[in-house]
């Protein structure tokens, strides 16, 4: 290490430490604020640390919101959507990379477009859409138009144009027909993109909130991020409940991440699109 | 024998694409379809009548509709070149071997995007409220008067910035950070011989590599941007007033508050050519590039 080297060492290391510390805070003041009990949430001068710590908030929010009720209804979704979003993209991503026939690169062009047309810019017509199909207020309106998705498709055909054509064919010499070559070889060759896409997927449908939006109104069936969005858009915010239930809603995406995370962040499959 | 094995296949083929085809079907062409269809009639969701470019007319005479639009390209305009230069600054800061601590920070400056747009929202809207944020707590520290974040419009759209920069990073810096990493290390020891310095061998080297990833992410967070919409409602509402009312949120107003059903999907249908429009251009541009 020369001088000039560890200078260099320090300043870099500083300037993302500055950034790290931006980054953490808002997180860290979300936390922090959730353990003060009510009555010190809004006391000046604000103090950086609970002078009590308390579950208090907590308690009341899981009392308060029927927490149980929309974490189950949102694992529901959450988990039927990414098993059948994997199997679907896999296939469909196979088929894309490994066979050559015209209406697949018209179907492969049909897919890129969907990502100029995403929900949000097409409400009404999917909402009507979503009426005629019969899965207006239904868990399975939420979980059905969530398991096409390009990036999946692309990772997955991204993945298999590099498995080499002769295993194929090799199996195919084997007598092996399509079906198994692509249950029994490919999917268990493609696990790195299975773990990421699940992970992926996890993501979107836990913190989805425009399909809940267009197709849930029975609070029976809310999932967590509508119930969240129902306190924040009342004239009264309620920051005791809001604060403690932000919280909660955080945590399964948490644990996921720490399982996970290797998946996530050495990977280069996550160079496909954002849903 | 070939033939007939030729033809098997394909009915594989078929049977591993024929769920997302029907999902394709029933999700994005028909309501695009439908949405076009409504955008020429009065559909409030009883009946249609066929009331040819009047939609269009009306729309575009529409001062609420120009403000929503304004609106939105501002936060584009602004969101897009910021969140690149921070996603890229933190993601080369990340790569160069100079840097300590570098897998903690990765985690910190990951972790956001496991956090959903609405509690992003939220946890703007607690540490920027005028009078019990931590913000303006902490400005007031340095001497500073509180700043009006939640009822002036403008400070109102630069804490959906914060946010959205906040919340954008994480993705596109996994993106850049694999494209940085498949830069061949030779190019920057020839640099080292030549006697460049960091800030030519950035400019020389590294941004020239990164113009593929570039165009993508690009892309990516001109169309997020223009459809935001969950953080924002969190966030603002839309608000101060109609301020910071961003077009999937008119569009949802009009067409579900006001069940204006067949104005909203025309509104809709400037959204998607905008869209298109831009992708197109994006498109053109990556291709001329690489002459």
């Amino acid at each position: 290490m020369t001088a000039k080297n560890r200078t260099t060492s320090i300043l870099l290391t500083a300037i993302v430490a500055i950034l790290g510390v931006v980054y953490l805070f808002p997180i860290l003041w979300l936390l922090l604020s959730s353990f003060k009990p009510g009555s010190e949430l809004f006391s000046y001068p604000l103090k950086f640390f609970p002078d009590e710590i308390t579950f208090g908030n907590y308690e009341y929010a899981w009392a308060t919101m029927e927490f149980t009720k929309y974490v189950i209804n949102t694992l529901m979704v959450t988990v039927a959507t990414t098993v059948l979003t994997v199997l679907a993209s896999a296939s469909c991503g196979y088929a894309l990379a490994k066979y050559n026939y015209k209406w697949l690169g018209v179907f492969f062009l049909c897919i890129l477009t969907t990502t100029m047309l995403p929900t949000e810019v097409i409400m009404n017509p999917t909402f009507t859409v979503i009426q005629k199909l019969g899965l207006y207020d239904s868990l399975w309106g939420l979980i059905i138009p969530s398991i096409n998705t390009a990036t999946g498709i692309f990772m997955f055909r991204q993945f298999f144009q590099t498995v080499p054509d002769d295993l194929l064919e090799a199996a195919r010499i084997d007598g092996a027909n399509e079906g198994r070559i692509f249950f029994g070889l490919m999917l268990p060759i493609a696990k790195p993109i299975v773990i990421t896409l699940s992970i992926f997927s996890f993501q979107w449908r836990w913190n989805d909130y425009v399909w809940p939006l267009l197709v849930i109104s029975d609070p029976n069936k809310y999932t967590v991020q509508v119930a969240l969005r129902s306190i924040v858009g009342a004239d009264n915010i309620d920051w005791v409940l809001l604060l403690s239930a932000s919280v909660i809603s955080i945590l399964p995406m948490v644990l996921i991440f720490t399982v996970f995370q290797r998946y996530i962040m050495d990977t280069g499959a996550s160079s496909g699109l954002k849903d | 024998m070939t033939t007939r094995r030729k033809d098997k296949n394909q009915k594989w083929a078929l049977a591993f694409v024929i769920v997302n085809m029907v999902l394709f079907g029933l999700f994005f062409a028909w309501p695009g379809v439908l949405g076009v269809y409504y955008s020429f009639t009065d559909y409030t969701g009883i009946s249609a009548n066929f009331i040819g470019l009047e939609n269009y007319v009306k729309l575009f005479q529409d001062q609420s509709f120009y403000k929503a639009l304004g609106r939105t390209f501002l936060y584009t305009v602004l969101s897009v070149p910021l969140l690149y230069v921070f996603s890229l600054l933190i993601s080369v800061l990340l790569v160069n071997k100079y840097t300590k601590g570098k897998s903690v920070a990765k985690i910190i400056f990951f972790f956001p995007w496991l956090i959903s747009p609405i509690v992003a929202g939220v946890i703007f809207r607690w540490m920027f409220g005028e009078s019990f944020g931590f913000i303006n707590y902490a400005l007031g520290l340095i001497g500073v008067d509180p700043v009006s974040w939640s009822s002036d419009g403008n400070m109102a759209l630069m804490v959906v910035l914060f946010a959205t920069i906040w919340g954008g990073t994480a993705f596109n810096m996994l993106v850049m950070m694999s494209a940085l990493m498949n830069i061949p290390k030779s190019y920057y020891e020839a640099a080292d011989i030549d006697g460049a310095n960091g800030w030519q061998k950035f400019m020389n080297i590294t941004l020239p590599s990164l113009k593929p990833t570039t165009f993508m992410v690009i892309l990516l967070s001109v169309i997020h941007s223009m459809k935001e919409f969950a953080m924002v409602q969190s966030l603002t509402n839309g608000g101060p007033g109609t301020d910071n009312t961003f077009l999937v949120q008119y569009i949802y107003q009009t067409g579900f508050d006001q069940r204006n059903i067949g104005y909203a999907s025309a509104v809709s249908m400037v959204l998607f050519v905008i869209l298109l429009i831009f992708a197109l251009i994006n498109m053109k541009v990556e291709e001329r590039s690489k002459i």
